[in-house]
């Protein structure tokens, strides 16, 4: 699965890095706590969160995610669309609540990664 | 090879580029994928720990053949108890620190995990360095 065939599954809007819309899926991690992201999220997983600053963007890149889903309706601040923009790592903006956003992607077949410990 | 770069408390525009810059430049002289995501998670811990917890710090980065070797050094408050602070989910961040995701109290931990060696010293009212080395895999072998 593509990042791309997440769009119409979320209800999301591309705010940035159409440049990684093509990024393989490999799995999921929802957080909002980056050290937690960092710790335990894996390199294609798709991110879910309410955080929608600057350093979603950095950790995202750092630990080579597929894609950050924007839960919630919230505001993308405009230096993380840059960000992500410049790394060309889609953040993807979607109205439904995280809950919504995770249960949809597991039905899609997206699963936490095995050893995501 | 060597890398040096410059980290300003409280500078969260600028976060994380020291980070980046290490993955960047690990990626171009052909460090495996894995190595150097280990390496970008504990020179982000601990760049994000002088630029919440510190003044001004610097990270600089030794790569050899056989190992990537992590300095964070800073000026700051210092750690009173290091025990503690190495415990998961202590955290001194305050609360407008917290709403932006950090504070969890798990980037020391992190650095522990995700380094082959891992030394932390710190002088109450001066500063805190920490020393990580990562060890390249060497072909064949496994981590
Ligand atoms: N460079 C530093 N200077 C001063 N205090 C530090 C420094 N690094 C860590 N600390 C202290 O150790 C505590 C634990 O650090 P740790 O990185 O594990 O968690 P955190 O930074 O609070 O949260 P997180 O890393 O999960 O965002 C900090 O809250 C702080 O009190
Ligand atoms: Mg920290």
């Amino acid at each position: 699965m593509r990042v791309r065939d997440l769009l119409d599954v979320l209800e999301c809007r591309v705010e940035a890095g159409a440049a990684g819309l093509d990024n393989e899926v490999k799995g999921g991690y929802a957080s909002d706590l980056l050290s937690d992201v960092m710790a335990h999220a894996g390199e294609g997983d798709v991110w879910v969160t309410v955080q929608a600053h600057q350093n979603v963007v950095a950790v995202a890149t750092l630990v080579s995610l597929a894609c950050v889903v924007v839960a919630g309706g919230v505001e993308c601040e405009p230096e993380a669309a840059r960000r992500a923009e410049e790394e060309g790592i889609p953040l993807l903006r979607s109205r439904l609540p995280a809950f919504e956003v995770v249960g949809r992607l597991y039905v899609a077949g997206i699963r936490a990664r095995p050893g995501a410990d | 090879m060597r890398l040096e770069c410059r980290v300003t408390g409280g500078d969260f525009q600028a976060a994380g580029e020291a980070a980046a810059k290490l993955k960047r430049t690990l990626r171009q002289v052909g460090i495996d994928a894995e190595t150097g995501r280990r390496a970008a998670i504990v020179a982000y811990e601990a760049e994000m720990n002088i630029v919440i917890h510190a003044l001004r710090g610097v990270l600089s980065v030794e790569i050899s053949p056989e190992c990537i070797e992590i300095l964070a050094n800073d000026e700051g408050p210092g750690i009173p108890d290091i025990p503690l602070a190495m415990q998961e989910g202590y955290s001194t961040a305050p609360e407008h620190i917290r709403e932006m995701g950090f504070g969890a109290g798990l980037g020391l931990p992190n650095m522990k995990r995700y380094s082959d060696e891992f030394r932390i010293e710190s002088v109450v009212g001066r500063g805190t360095s920490v020393r990580m080395v990562i060890k390249i895999a060497s072909k064949g072998s496994q981590t």
